[in-house]
């Protein structure tokens, strides 16, 4: 069955699981670490019962999905050496310090004050656990700042020299951190994870609106979702399109791939909406194309040309159906988006944003929209990048660890397996804790009955989950 | 900067500190998931209550060794971690497990037996996987060029197996002593118990692994035996067994120091480790400025970890201060 299936294909295969898995997590605890920092700042503020409700309610939320971030990142930080090994010794000088500094700054900061976070509103007080979940929520934007430093260098490297022993050496720093594509890909990023939670809060308020569109907590929460979502996805659509002529700029083979370019256009080239890339016969089949509309986005001239996949060696194409479709999956969805956030202005507009039920199952059905455009979005950029890990200096097919195939055809299996059940399961709990209605007195997690610090002598677990 | 300070050796102490970091700390967490099939009912709440606030953070040093390894010695990263492949892999699929078990558990109440069996059965492999990753490395591996030469199954021998069993054995003492530390009457009397038996199996795997070590045909013998080596060498046995008389003493009575005194104990097994290895950081292959990165990283980082890690050990002094004390089923009073 494993034939053809050499230790490469299977270690780019365990990655992508991976570290696809792994983005999952910390996609919607950046936004909701933020969302909590602002839920208990608004409390603290108006003292109004429904934020510290909502708090609660969110906590318990985010503490599963930054458990199953934490374990899932802590795979990524040891693969690069067990699966690609040669790029580590190649590049480790440029893009451990890097890392290095998103454990020294981030990872503790978020670690050291999470469990003042979730555990610790009794014993510090409320000023201090403020600060707590600020520092959380400010951790996981510096550790964003730190890996798409690292990320956005393997796709716009410079700042470097190549040693001797042929590993790429840094030689100046901020030149190396504020690569082109990295303040592009910070914005559209973190844009991306204050979205996805957008949608998912506001997912999980339109469905307890749909049951009881008097749920104080459900209309709090889905109106600032549906405000994040209004503003913001218009702005993500901006932003994205900067990044995507930037990436015009440094990666032109990426944006080929993605616009489904296989030959030049001297005088405009025309948007294929949809269509077959085919990669061997380069050409894309039943195209749909709207002519010069790819000029126009990309060099905002009608006539401009634009060379195609034939002005660039065979060798150095990325694979064009995948790029292709995954960027179109990402853009529908944000186009989607704002068309939620623009129909929220409406609902808002005649004053029947709690009461129209269209606009709740709209909500309801984007709630994974966030996610899946991330996702989307991470593949397009990084299948963009091939067939290197080092955009033009390191092939990927050189990247790999020395390691027999079976090692690794046996790790992504024990990776597969138990990344669906675990967190197959974890997603599960995360639905069941959404699927109930927030409510006055929500439990937090330091206290309740779902959790027996407080009252486990009082209020076993079991006999609650047995009387529901 | 001074011509006789010496990076690539500063930067050796800063990821062995960050190793030992995680060991203790981790360990203890790792030791108390060991024990917990032997705890019934609200001594297992009790047990968890008492690392659930603290244990992401534990963890955190072992992403510091790791990406710290890469940062500073990223040739020993390169080669280390595919000639450990399957118990690296295990070790995190491990922590997986144990890792979600502590949300899970309170989550699910007709599936709590099993993620109580998740959260054992992942801190147990995880502490083999560590235990037989370092007897792995301290008993040599292939190295071709700039690259690990062996298979993938070279890590698995008896030696190293052997370093498996002593490391569960040794994080089960830490976890026993800590929760002699934050338990109370029945839980801490039991965790005495099993400190007892613990703390003899331990002392009796630090002598194993010492034994053999010398003699896995490495120069690990010339380093501890040769004279004058021998003055510097002879007082680590000594002083285990020092310690190991007085953690023995302080069982019955005292509260911390039985903990405080297995610190001791890992802390003298890391120091023979280290005189065992250094200066190599994978055995007669690869010298620590053979594997380290080029000044210019290892200055960059140097600023800010000498910056960060007073910073990062403050406020984790502070999480650990503001849980501190006894933990009752009723959590912290």
């Amino acid at each position: 069955m494993l034939d053809g299936f050499d230790a490469l294909v299977l270690a780019r295969i365990q990655f992508a699981f991976t570290v696809s898995f792994h983005f999952l997590f910390p996609a919607f605890s950046i936004g909701l670490a933020s969302y909590l920092a602002v839920l208990e700042g608004l409390w603290l503020k108006t003292g109004r019962e429904v934020y510290l409700t909502l708090f609660r309610y969110w906590l318990k939320i985010f503490a599963i999905t930054f458990a199953m971030g934490v374990v899932s990142g802590i795979v990524m930080s040891y693969q690069f050496g067990t699966n690609w090994s040669v790029f580590s010794d190649r590049a480790g000088p440029v893009i451990g310090p890097l890392m290095a500094y998103e454990v020294l700054t981030a990872f503790f900061l978020e670690a050291g004050f999470l469990g003042v976070m979730l555990f610790g509103m009794e014993k510090v007080g409320k000023k201090l656990h403020f600060a707590a979940t600020l520092a959380v929520a400010v951790g996981t934007f510096i550790s964003a700042f730190w890996i798409l430093a690292v990320n956005s260098w393997m796709h716009t490297p410079q700042g470097f020299i190549i040693g001797a022993n042929g590993q790429f050496l840094p030689a100046d720093w901020w030149a190396i951190i504020f690569n082109p594509s990295f303040p592009y890909r910070l914005v559209h990023t973190v844009i991306a994870a204050y979205l996805t939670t957008a949608l998912i809060v506001g997912a999980v308020g339109a469905w307890h609106l749909l049951r009881d569109r008097g749920n104080a907590g459900a209309r709090k929460m889905f109106s600032m979702a549906m405000w994040m979502a209004a503003l913001v996805a218009p702005v993500q659509i901006f932003a994205g399109d900067l990044h995507g002529l930037n990436t015009l700029e440094h990666q032109p083979a990426k944006v080929m791939a993605m616009e489904g370019h296989f030959g030049s256009h001297p005088d405009g080239a025309p948007l294929i909406l949809f269509g077959l890339p085919d990669q061997d016969a380069a050409t894309v089949r039943y195209k749909l194309e709207i002519p010069k509309a790819s000029s126009l986005i990309l060099k905002h001239d009608l006539d401009a040309p634009l060379a195609g996949l034939d002005s660039v060696p065979r060798e150095d194409w990325p694979p064009v159906p995948i790029v292709f479709w995954s960027f179109r999956v990402m853009v529908g969805l944000g186009f989607l988006m704002l068309g939620l956030g623009l129909f929220s202005l409406v609902a808002r507009a005649r004053g029947r944003l709690y009461d129209w039920p269209w606009l709740h199952r709209f909500a309801l059905a984007m709630g994974p929209s966030g996610l899946v455009a991330v996702l989307a979005g991470w593949i397009t950029t990084e299948v963009g990048r091939q067939p290197y890990t080092i955009y033009g200096l390191l092939r990927t097919s050189a990247s790999a660890s020395p390691l027999d195939a079976p090692a690794v055809a046996a790790s992504l299996v024990a990776f597969v397996l138990v990344y669906f059940a675990v967190f197959g399961v974890g997603v599960w709990y995360l639905l069941k804790l959404m699927g109930h209605a927030p409510h006055a007195g929500e439990p937090g997690i330091e206290a309740g009955p779902d959790r027996p610090i407080r009252s486990a002598g009082i209020t076993p677990a079991p006999a609650v989950e047995r009387g529901q | 900067m001074g011509v006789d300070f010496d990076l690539t050796i500063v930067w050796a102490f800063i990821i062995a500190f960050a190793v030992f970091a995680y060991v203790v700390m981790d360990g203890f967490d790792l030791g108390v998931g060991i024990l917990f099939p032997r705890l019934e009912g609200d001594e297992r709440a009790v047990a968890m209550n008492s690392i659930a606030p603290v244990w992401d953070g534990n963890e955190t040093w072992l992403v510091m060794g790791g990406g710290g390894l890469l940062a500073a010695f990223p040739l020993a990263y390169a080669i280390v971690l595919p000639a450990l492949y399957a118990p690296i892999i295990a070790m995190l699929l491990a922590l997986i497990f144990r890792g979600v078990a502590f949300e899970f558990r309170w989550r699910d109440a007709r599936h709590q037996a099993f993620w109580d069996r998740a959260f054992f059965g992942g801190s147990l492999l995880a502490a083999l996987a560590q235990g037989i990753a370092l007897g792995a490395l301290l008993q040599g591996i292939a190295v071709e060029g700039r690259a690990y030469a062996g298979g993938w199954w070279d890590w698995l021998t008896p030696f190293s197996l052997l370093c498996g069993a002593s490391l569960v054995a040794g994080y089960g003492l830490l976890g026993a002593t800590w929760l002699i530390m934050k338990a109370e009457d029945g839980l801490q009397a039991k965790a005495r118990r099993y400190a007892k038996r613990l703390g003899i199996v331990t002392v009796v795997a630090i002598a194993a692994v010492s034994a053999a070590t010398p003699f896995l045909e490495i120069e690990y013998y010339a380093r501890w035996f040769a004279w004058p080596n021998i003055l510097l060498t002879a007082p680590v046995p000594l002083l285990v067994a020092v310690v190991a008389v007085a953690f023995w003493r302080s069982l019955d009575r005292r509260e911390y120091a039985p903990f405080l005194l297995a610190l001791a104990l890992f802390a003298l097994s890391f120091v023979g480790l280290g005189i065992s290895m250094f200066p190599y950081v994978i055995p007669n292959e690869v010298t620590i400025w053979q594997a380290a990165a080029p000044e210019k990283s290892q200055i960059f980082m140097l600023i800010g970890a000498s910056v960060l890690i007073p910073i990062i050990l403050a406020y984790t002094a502070y999480a650990y201060w503001t849980f501190r004390g006894k933990v009752g089923t009723h959590g912290y009073h």
